[in-house]
């Protein structure tokens, strides 16, 4: 019942906020997300003490839906989930308060799709009926298209065209492999436990890998899935951006623990080398391209590119460091890559300039955005202490176990990370102003908040992970189980 | 036994004060530092105090059969890992904390003097604090992953350090420079502990080291892993081929370059490699990689050291090269020798490092010792103190450095006679530097400008006092480790005794350590001499400027052009590949493609359109074909 609350309030708000208008749309839109962020923690603190067996009844709500087909609207929370809804719900309040003090074009309509987001990504993570789970996974791309393609920048329409059906593509073979799991499946339905447990689906699963691969590795992206998604980012507003890489491609992310590895196991046993491989290789060229990258977005987007290529390649390990690293690292990095979109924006919105060498000087005029930008980036060069090592750690070390040379090639985002972020935020902050005229104001109240607020969340996670590891471990161990069946 | 327990208990509590307040004095001079003004100073350098008057009450509390952990918190727990927070103390660890707090503490007092002007003087003392907790958690840890925490925390807070002054975006490369090299070094330390994790299933030293036994010698993962924490040491402690940032690390202020850059971080990889001894001791090929690197080092760091006139310059490549003295002793399995020495180097490598800072503060900024001179006579103090340090790095007897130095020499021998001689050799080199230097800039006549003649001072009592403790203990510091020709104790080896057992001692010849000393005494002696022969009375200069130079002296003045390498080879084709990762495969292949099968989409929808004639009678006899093919077909199947 508690799982629907969370699923249903961000709708009800969606709708609310239609009917009003201006800056109250704005403020009773933080507050909606604020409430939603209470319940969740609510919700944590019950999962936390509820027993492993009680765990479907309590959070657990399935009613019947569709006969024919056999769809079941059934939702529910283990680990896994618990930890996403913790990611959505944390990171939509700071995302939606990094749009005070700015100006935009019909507020109402803005912040209706994105609780209209919030409820469709809650939906991804909390179903266990494969049609439901599509269902929401489409929707989650309505809201985000018309939020970039209205509100974006000026090559919006050609942007978020490709974005649209690029994904749209990858998500049509999902569903012919939902479809052909649903009439292999001997209960004929798309009931998470079932399609687990039905782990050969007598089938050969070789081509059913790739039609789920093929949606998931355009939606997180990994390389040479990913060209649509520089451009999205730069495109899109800051805020659609943060939607994107903070929350939407952990959905790709989430979808591979949850609908690949255990559903099509023998499949994933066949490919998982090869996926792996796209995956470290991707990591390196995504970097390297980071290095030379004069646009400040399109910069965070190859290092996130770089970044999710290391979660996906750690969860393709299938060992418990690997799929825990990735459980740590998809938090942290979500609340890291809104950090870095927040900091471009207030960047853009004082200069109107996104160039790395354009700007300089900053931190002698505005010096305590300069200190909190650093903490982020520190955070996604995972230095120890912040949440990014953690997950580093966990998921270089599962893929270490997986194969040493791949933990070498990943290892070098080590590296090459520190190489690009220093080299940004040198050119960006250091130095003096290459910029004639520039005038920088310090941080304004809202902004203060948000990146305070992720400063905490960066160290509270790096000092004390066990509160996502002992979240997410017995699910992970269950997924692991059912993954490693031949 | 239950004393020893009773007396543990009692020293948990110190224990955990000693890195906190360093960190309670971070925040505190970091968010209220505009308030405190020069106030953070003196908050600053108490945070650095009361750690370590706890250090040295431990340090009386104890003997050397301690060892007792500090748990603190669980910290990463996974599968059957389980990361605890955790500080263990013995005698290695309260070694190491007595050096980082009391000279941290020196190098504190002495920036209060030295950054007085600053703008940045809170945010400098902030920085500062921050540097003593990571480096205490470094050598506090009871896993290498603690240690691990440290050895980055120290790399980021070097990396704000060196670029302290940001608004020269030299200084700013130098700092990237310095952080992206140390993280080359801590890929491999990271590597090194999957290792550790996958033979041992801990990363605590006592589970590892108990485990470690069951080890043949020589086994191949135990030379990997060894191999691989030694890369983490070679970024750290500026080894060969790491080594390039370190001179250039020279753009942070005076203060830093004695405290990190001479007598704490750079030795973190000399700690780390004796703490896990045990591993090292298993794998003789690593070993000898060690000896070979330090040797190296040691040498070719030196003769560059022959060239430089930045005062500061030959100061860092001096630094590298008695880096490379402590690796070559641990390449012989001399672990305690190389402690003693990072012990006694810790002395005076910051006494000479603070008195060029007292110089370069009265010279008004001024760093090139051909445009010193004669500032004895201004500066009697910092003079008086700097020449201890000189004799002391030099070898000259009783002084500190010369019993570290002779007996990392005496190691050597038994071992190798060519790298002893190489290290003879070095040795050598290093006299004739540190007093070109010491001549150059304190004897003769004043070659600056009138205005610097006239602005020529002693520095505050701030900077002074620091100076003359160090000088004192660089005089007397090398007691602790008299050689048994003297009939007397070595205290530090009776005290590591424990942590580091000597494995198997290879003690040389009475007659041979006399011949030692007696000839190395000599030589300095006449390399004094020639020295103040060569600069002082027949008044050579070092030449004005490049063109000088022969083509020797010039490749040794361009630092054997490792940078431009460096440059020619990793730094352009990275980027070369960056621009043709993004314009030819990004652009041009993969989104091509992508583009290609929209096109088609669109094609095939254009085609099909074709089809869509609007006239009556071509879809009936579209209709009428599609049946019979149908009706065709089933015949058929």
């Amino acid at each position: 019942m508690l799982t629907l609350v969370l699923l249903i309030l961000p709708l009800i708000a969606s709708l609310v906020l239609l009917a009003t208008r201006g800056n109250a749309s704005r403020s009773l839109a933080l507050l909606f997300s604020l409430v939603q962020l209470g319940i969740t923690f609510y919700v944590w603190n019950e999962f936390r003490n509820t027993l492993a067996a009680d765990l479907p009844a309590k959070f657990g709500f399935i009613k019947d839906w569709i006969s024919r087909p056999n769809i079941s609207f059934n939702i529910g929370l283990d680990g896994i989930s618990m930890v996403m809804v913790i990611l959505t719900n944390l990171l939509l309040p700071l995302i939606i308060l990094s749009g005070f003090n700015r100006t935009i074009d019909r507020p109402h309509i803005f912040y209706s799709l994105m609780m209209l987001m919030q409820s469709a990504l809650i939906g991804v993570f909390v179903s266990f009926d494969g049609l439901l789970y599509y269902i929401f996974w489409e929707l989650a791309l309505i809201p985000i298209y018309f939020i970039a393609f209205n509100w974006g920048g000026v090559n919006r329409k050609a942007v978020t065209l490709k974005f649209f059906i690029y994904t749209l593509a990858g998500s049509l073979l999902m569903l012919f492999g939902f479809i052909f799991l649903y009439w292999s499946n001997p209960l004929h339905n798309f009931n998470w436990n079932d399609l687990v447990n039905n782990h050969t689906c007598g089938c050969n699963q070789t081509w059913l890998f790739w039609l789920f691969f093929a949606a998931f590795a355009i939606k997180i992206p990994i390389v040479p899935f990913h060209t649509w998604q520089p451009d999205t980012y730069k495109e899109a507003p800051t805020q659609g951006t943060m939607l994107l890489s903070g929350i939407m491609l952990k959905m790709g992310l989430y979808s591979l623990i949850r609908w690949l590895l255990p559903i099509i196991p023998s499949g994933v046993m066949q490919w998982n080398s090869l996926a792996i491989a796209l995956c470290a290789a991707g990591i390196v060229y995504a970097s390297i391209i980071a290095i030379m990258q004069q646009d400040l977005k399109k910069l965070f987007a190859y290092s996130s590119i770089a970044h999710v290529g290391l979660i996906a390649a750690g969860i393709f390990a299938i060992n418990v460091q690997g799929l825990q690293g990735s459980m740590v690292q998809m938090l942290a990095h979500g609340i890291n890559v809104v950090g870095l979109f927040f900091c471009a924006d207030i960047i853009f919105n004082r200069t109107q300039s996104n160039h790395v060498e354009g700007i300089g000087g900053i931190r002698l005029v505005a010096p305590q955005f300069a200190t909190y930008f650093m903490i982020v980036v520190l955070a996604s060069v995972a230095l120890p202490l912040t949440n990014g090592f953690v997950g580093e750690f966990m998921l270089l070390y599962g893929l270490y176990e997986y194969n040493h040379w791949l933990a070498v090639t990943g290892g070098l985002t080590i590296i090459l990370g520190a190489v690009y972020m220093l080299r940004m935020y040198q050119k960006v902050m250091l130095g003096e102003s290459v910029m004639e005229n520039m005038s920088f104001p310090d941080l304004l109240w809202n902004e203060k908040v948000v990146l305070i607020s992720i400063a905490v969340l960066i160290f509270f996670f790096g000092l004390y992970p066990k509160a996502i590891l002992e979240l997410s471990e017995p699910a992970v161990n269950f997924i692991i189980e059912k993954s490693l069946i031949k | 036994m239950t004393e020893n327990i009773l007396n543990e208990m009692n020293l948990i509590k110190p224990a955990m004060l000693i890195p906190l307040l360093p960190l309670l004095g971070f925040f505190i001079t970091s968010l209220f530092g505009k308030q405190l003004k020069h106030a953070s100073g003196w908050i600053a350098s108490l945070a650095i105090l009361v750690p370590f008057i706890c250090s040295a009450y431990i340090f009386m509390n104890t003997d050397a059969a301690t060892s007792f952990e500090v748990p603190i918190f669980d910290w990463i727990a996974f599968g059957k890992f389980s990361i605890p927070f955790a500080f263990l103390i013995d005698p290695l660890s309260i070694l190491m904390l007595l050096v980082v707090t009391g000279i941290g503490f020196l190098i504190h007092i002495y920036s209060i003097g030295y950054m007085h002007h600053d703008e940045g003087f809170s945010r400098f003392f902030s920085y500062l604090n921050l540097f003593v907790f990571f480096m205490l958690l470094l050598v506090m840890g009871n896993n290498y992953l603690v240690m691990f925490i440290g050895w980055e925390g120290v790399g980021l807070c070097s990396y704000l350090l060196i670029g302290f002054w940001f608004k020269n975006q030299s200084y700013n490369d130098a700092a990237k420079k310095a952080f992206i090299m140390n993280r080359i070094g801590d890929l491999g330390f990271l590597l090194g502990m999957f290792f550790l994790m996958m033979m041992f299933g801990s990363l605590e030293y006592k589970t590892i080291f108990s485990k470690a036994s069951e080890i043949p010698v020589g086994a191949g993962l135990i030379v990997i892993t060894t191999l691989l924490l030694f890369v983490g040491a070679m970024g750290k402690s500026a080894q060969i081929p790491l080594y390039t940032w370190l001179p250039d690390a020279m753009a942070g202020p005076t203060p830093v370059s004695a405290l990190i850059h001479a007598a704490t971080m750079v030795t973190a990889g000399i700690y780390m490699i004796t703490r896990s001894h045990v591993l090292f001791a298993l794998a003789p090929f690593t070993s000898d990689i060690i000896l070979i690197v330090g040797v190296a080092t040691a040498l070719f760091a030196s003769i560059i050291g022959l060239k430089q006139n930045d005062i500061k310059k030959v100061l860092a490549y001096s630094t590298v090269s008695q880096l490379g003295f402590m690796f070559a002793a641990l390449g012989v399995g001399a672990y305690k020798t190389a402690m003693f020495h990072v012990l006694t180097h810790a002395f005076f490598k910051a006494l000479l490092f603070l008195g060029s800072g007292s110089v370069i503060h009265a010279m008004g900024g001024e760093q090139d010792i051909r445009k010193m001179g004669g500032l004895r006579k201004a500066l009697p103090i910092t003079n008086f103190t700097f020449l201890i340090g000189t004799l002391a790095i030099s070898g000259v007897p009783l002084f500190a450095g010369f019993f570290s130095k002779d007996e990392i020499l005496a190691n050597v021998f038994v071992h190798s006679n060519i790298f002893f001689g190489f290290l003879v050799l070095t040795s050598i080199i290093t006299s004739i530097y540190m007093f070109r230097v010491y001549l150059l800039t304190f004897s003769g006549e004043f070659r600056g400008t009138d205005e610097q003649k006239h602005h020529l001072h002693e520095s505050p009592v701030t900077i002074t006092i620091p100076l003359i403790i160090l000088a004192v203990l660089s005089t007397v510091g090398g007691f602790l480790g008299l050689p048994s020709v003297f009939h007397a104790t070595h205290k530090l080896n009776e005290y590591l005794g424990n942590v580091v057992p000597s494995l198997s001692e290879h003690e040389v010849s009475h007659n041979f350590e006399y011949m030692l000393m007696g000839s190395l005494t000599v030589i300095v002696f006449i390399i004094i001499f020639a020295v103040f022969n060569y600069f002082i009375s027949k008044k050579n200069m070092p030449e004005a400027s490049e063109e000088e130079m022969n083509p020797l002296g010039r490749f040794i003045y361009n630092k054997y052009y490792v940078d431009e390498f460096y440059n020619a080879v990793f730094v352009r084709p990275v980027m070369l590949l960056s621009d043709i990762f993004l314009v030819l495969i990004d652009k041009l292949i993969i989104d091509l493609f992508v583009n290609a099968v929209a096109w088609l989409a669109i094609s095939l929808g254009k085609g099909a359109r074709l089809v869509q004639t609007g006239n009556t009678g071509f879809y009936v006899f579209a209709m009428v074909i599609s049946m019979i093919v149908l009706l065709a077909l089933q015949f058929i199947i």
